[in-house]
């Protein structure tokens, strides 16, 4: 065992102070230190997305960085969007088109979305899918996902 | 029935937003992991890094020493706590296996639990599995089928004195004969490589065990709750009351999570041993090396014609990869068995001989993957019919009209036994075809041709037995019975609306499409049903959701038990509204005269009959709670259509799909939107298993794609939008008239895509004998059909 260290990290608002150990992954963290199982595990080596939380404003895998990389940062996970009585817009796309099947990989892909909609137009199914492909999904086959991305897209021009 | 008061159903058949939405949207979701319980131990499993080989050695002084670490097992020194599983069929020349929650003594395939360690948190228990010694004496690894069906191969099971584990064979006539004196005779060997379901939640289980009430709480990612716990109630010779076996949320199952696996019994056992919690979570290189397999099949066929393209006889030889231990309770006869028996496919075959070998080789057990075996037998048929069309200069979708079951020919028996009840076999032909704008895809490709460009279109047409009842087995000869579904609604004295289920629902949104079911038949609202499902303890005998049985079993169960409760509710409301049962009706939540404005709200009649004494008379205060059991016997049939036009970038040797459709009779339709959803999440993996996905041992038996790096799923670019018609024939033979509809995108996916990459070949001469068809496979294909091969 090694030695921990004490880091500060702002999770969703709430500052929270933790000693850990180096090796604790961030994911890990998030799940089992802060209780915040909102943020799924599915790869641990980066490709499955399901992980993917915001970090300073940009997504990230949790699974790829350890819980000591992220001191001093602000992170966002799905428990930052709405809540079952209030879902965010984007939520609410994804409910209204059935982009969401066993719901595993769906928090890793909702902040993904955030992510994407901040920063890219998606004037495009193609630069949509483009934009998903660093999530995986074994469910929907993407296409109702697509859809809901769209629709947010089309209400955020009206 | 004399029911004057036609109900007109309003949700089923609506698309109703999903009612498990809003707690995954938000991250409130309850996955076996997220289950927080102090004080559990962490198990991690030290795996079999031989194929195959004889454990010598294990020592485990120095992992033992290291503080956080509470315990380590090994198959010697677990108590006598377990016997093995063992997968057993009434089939006749069938060999099961004996497989431990450890290894006992020989590991059998790479991954295989040898040690499991118990600790504090999962690092530490990880840290202590590097100072595990195992010594081993390898054994000659078995990796190919055909080398370990021979006599002087290599044992993997002593006892069973081969590895040709489950043999079989089908005979209609005499189908060699028919196809020697066919005028037109095609054939090849087809080769479909192995598979991995690959849900992005990976196996996880948590056993808790309550030292006082003597009872073991199993919460587990699983598709089959009920099978789990009655399997654990006689290897623990516990009654099934003190065994409950939760399937919470489930992250995807798609058949990796229908069987059981020695983690879950090893948690289960010793949480009961030490009184205390024991968890597990696998990682992805933990799934990807012991979850159960599937799609791994050699079919050597051969299909005999007319001179006008009718089928004379058709012969297939199977040989199914099933890896190292019959699983458990599907054993290794599932998948292979149901490549030969569905090979006639929807098609009028007179003759047919159908043989097939299920063989053990030092790989994972091959276990139920979506589609089962019939991905395979349809991949196969599919390019016979299209080779044959070549032949015959017939366009592809001409030789399936001459062929298909036509509607006056049902119920069809097929050559090997199977039977079809009424099914839109051509009707979806013709659906896709329409929705495509067939001739105008042709055209297209007559001058993308014209212009140098490979450019293909495949048309895939299938039918799978869905929704089985108790007189078949879901796997040849299986001791349990899969075939019968309980549904047990109560009106409570709330007025609110429980029913419970034996299925386990894993992404395919049955709590929503079992509320519209009884909504419509209740007269409720949807918002005040809850579906509990997922829970051992909910109904007397359970199985869980696999072969697309739940909305056919569970819906028709539901069906018939909120008929009965509706009856009763309104026999109540007759005394409370003195009006004639005749004259009542229900919808809404609210039990009504029709024609006036005299109701009550099922809150209202709940506490009639529960509360308010003196409201009814006491013989008129019937039970509000009904159980019924619903058997199909025999299941139905669901047939779809694939189309699909794609051209390959010859520099790249990549795929593009431009078009994508698929009419589909799923019988009638409870929930479009959800109907959608499956069949896009099946074809989407149907593309994977046509494209990308392939599990590569080498020939020592060691796993080469041992990461999502290697074993490629499909991501959003690699999946085109998916168009499709619905063609509701309603099922004759089901209550409600549902057919299922989960597994058919995956089966027809590869035929279709095969065909049009043969058809987008068709100019160079080459066809397609292998899938998936890589980059790497099509650019050889390429490369061997210029330099004037045959494409093999």
């Amino acid at each position: 065992m090694s030695r921990a260290h004490a880091i500060t990290v702002r999770v969703n608002g709430t500052t929270y102070q933790r000693s850990v150990e180096p090796r604790l992954l961030l994911s890990d963290f998030l799940r089992y230190r802060l209780g915040l199982t909102g943020t799924h595990v599915g790869c641990e080596h980066g490709v499955c997305g399901a992980c993917t939380v915001l970090i300073d404003g940009h997504s990230a895998r949790a699974c790829l960085m350890f819980a000591v990389q992220a001191d001093g940062a602000q992170i966002e996970t799905v428990e930052s969007l709405g809540t079952v009585d209030n879902l965010s817009p984007l939520q609410e796309a994804f409910r209204e088109h059935h982009a969401l099947q066993c719901g595993f990989c769906t928090p890793g892909m909702l902040m993904t979305c955030v992510d994407l909609l901040r920063k890219y137009p998606l004037a495009s199914d193609d630069e949509i899918r483009a934009g998903l492909s660093g999530n995986l999904c074994r469910c929907t086959g993407y296409e109702h996902i697509v859809r809901a991305v769209r629709s947010v897209v089309a209400k955020g021009r009206r | 029935m004399s029911d004057t008061h036609v109900l007109r159903p309003k949700n089923i058949g609506a698309r109703v937003k999903r009612v498990e939405d809003p707690r995954l949207l938000t991250g409130q979701g309850a996955f076996t992991d997220d289950r927080t319980v102090p004080g559990a131990l962490q198990v991690a499993f030290r795996r079999s890094d031989h194929a195959h080989a004889l454990i010598s050695h294990i020592d485990t002084e120095a992992a033992a020493a290291l503080p956080g670490v509470f315990a380590i097992y090994t198959a010697p020194n677990l108590p006598g706590l377990v016997g093995p599983l063992r997968a057993t069929s009434r089939m006749p020349d069938y060999h099961p296996t004996e497989f431990y929650p450890l290894a006992r003594g020989t590991v059998r395939y790479v991954g295989e639990p040898v040690v499991a360690v118990l600790a504090e948190d999962r690092y530490l228990a990880e840290d202590a599995l590097e100072l595990v010694d195992i010594e081993y004496q390898p054994l000659p690894a078995v990796s190919d089928p055909e080398t370990a069906a021979r006599p002087e191969a290599t044992l993997l099971h002593a006892e069973a004195g081969t590895n040709v584990l489950a043999t079989r064979s089908f005979a209609r006539g005499d189908a060699p004969a028919a196809i020697a004196a066919a005028p037109l005779k095609v054939g090849g060997r087809f080769r479909f490589r192995r598979k991995t379901p690959a849900a992005i939640e990976n196996r996880a289980c948590l056993a808790e065990y309550d030292c006082g009430r003597r009872a073991l709480t199993l919460t587990l990612s699983t598709q089959i709750p009920g099978v789990v716990r009655d399997v654990l109630a006689d290897l623990l010779g516990l009654p099934g009351h003190r065994i409950r076996v939760v399937a919470p949320d489930v992250g995807g199952g798609f058949g990796g999570k229908a069987s059981l696996y020695p983690e879950e019994i090893l948690v289960a056992v010793l949480a009961r041993y030490l009184g205390r919690a024991v968890r597990w979570t696998g990682d992805r290189l933990e799934d990807l090396l012991s979850t159960s397999q599937g799609f791994d099949e050699i079919v050597d066929a051969e299909l005999g014609l007319d001179a006008e393209g009718h089928i004379l006889a058709l012969a297939a030889d199977v040989v199914g990869d099933v890896g190292a231990y019959s699983i458990y309770p599907w054993t290794a006869a599932l998948e292979p068995v149901q490549v030969v028996s569905f090979m006639p496919g929807p098609y009028r075959v007179p003759a047919y001989h159908g043989r097939v070998r299920a063989v053990a080789t030092n790989k994972a057990p091959m276990g139920p993957y979506r589609g089962v075996g019939r991905p395979i037998s349809t991949f196969v048929m599919e390019r016979l019919v299209d080779m044959a069309a070549r032949r015959l200069g017939v366009d592809p979708v001409e030789l399936r009209r001459r062929n298909l079951v036509r509607e006056d020919e049902f119920p069809y028996r097929t050559a090997s036994g199977i039977v079809w009840d009424r099914s839109a076999f051509l009707g979806t032909l013709e659906g896709a075809c329409a929705a495509a704008d067939y001739a105008k895809l042709r055209e297209g490709q007559a001058k993308a041709r014209a212009a140098g460009r490979l450019y293909g279109i495949g048309v895939a047409t299938y039918a799978e037995l869905t929704g089985i009842g108790s007189r078949i087995s879901a796997a040849p000869g299986m001791p349990i019975n899969t075939g019968t579904e309980t549904a047990s609604i109560r009106l409570d004295s709330t007025g609110a609306v429980s029913a419970a289920f034996g299925i386990a629902s894993h992404g395919q949104g049955l709590e929503t499409t079992l509320a519209q079911v009884i909504a419509d038949e209740l007269g409720a609202r949807i918002d005040d049903i809850e579906i509990q499902h997922g829970d051992s303890a909910l109904v007397a005998h359970g199985t869980g959701t696999y072969a697309s049985r739940s909305a056919v079993l569970a819906g028709g169960a539901a069906t018939l038990a909120a008929r009965l409760l509706k009856e009763r509710v309104i026999r109540a409301a007759s005394h409370l509204l003195e009006a004639a049962v005749a004259d009542i009706d229900a919808a809404d939540g609210r039990v009504f005269v029709v024609g006036t404005d005299r109701s009550l709200t099922f809150r209202e009649i709940a506490k009639a009959v529960y509360s308010e004494m003196g409201r009814l008379p006491p013989d008129a205060r019937e039970e509000l709670e009904v159980t019924k059991v619903y058997d199909p016997v025999f299941g139905t049939t669901t047939s779809a259509t694939h189309l699909v036009a794609l051209e390959i970038d010859p520099r790249t040797c990549q795929v593009r799909i431009e078009r994508y459709v698929v009419a589909e009779d799923c019988g009638r339709v409870i929930n479009p939107l959800i109907v959608d959803g499956q069949v896009y999440g099946a074809v989407a993996q149907g593309i994977g298993a046509a494209l990308y996905e392939e599990i590569v041992y080498d020939a020592n038996g060691q796993l080469l794609t041992a990461s999502l790096v290697d074993y490629v799923i499909p991501a959003a670019g690699e999946v085109p939008a998916i168009e499709t018609a619905h063609i509701e024939t309603e099922s004759p033979t089901t209550v409600g008239g549902f057919r299922g509809m989960g597994e058919g995108g995956t089966i027809g996916a590869p035929a279709a895509i095969a065909n049009a990459l043969a058809d987008a070949l068709a100019p160079l001469g080459a066809e397609i004998f292998e899938l998936p068809m890589t980059p790497e496979r099509l650019f050889r294909l390429i490369e061997k059909a210029k330099a004037g091969g045959r494409g093999e």
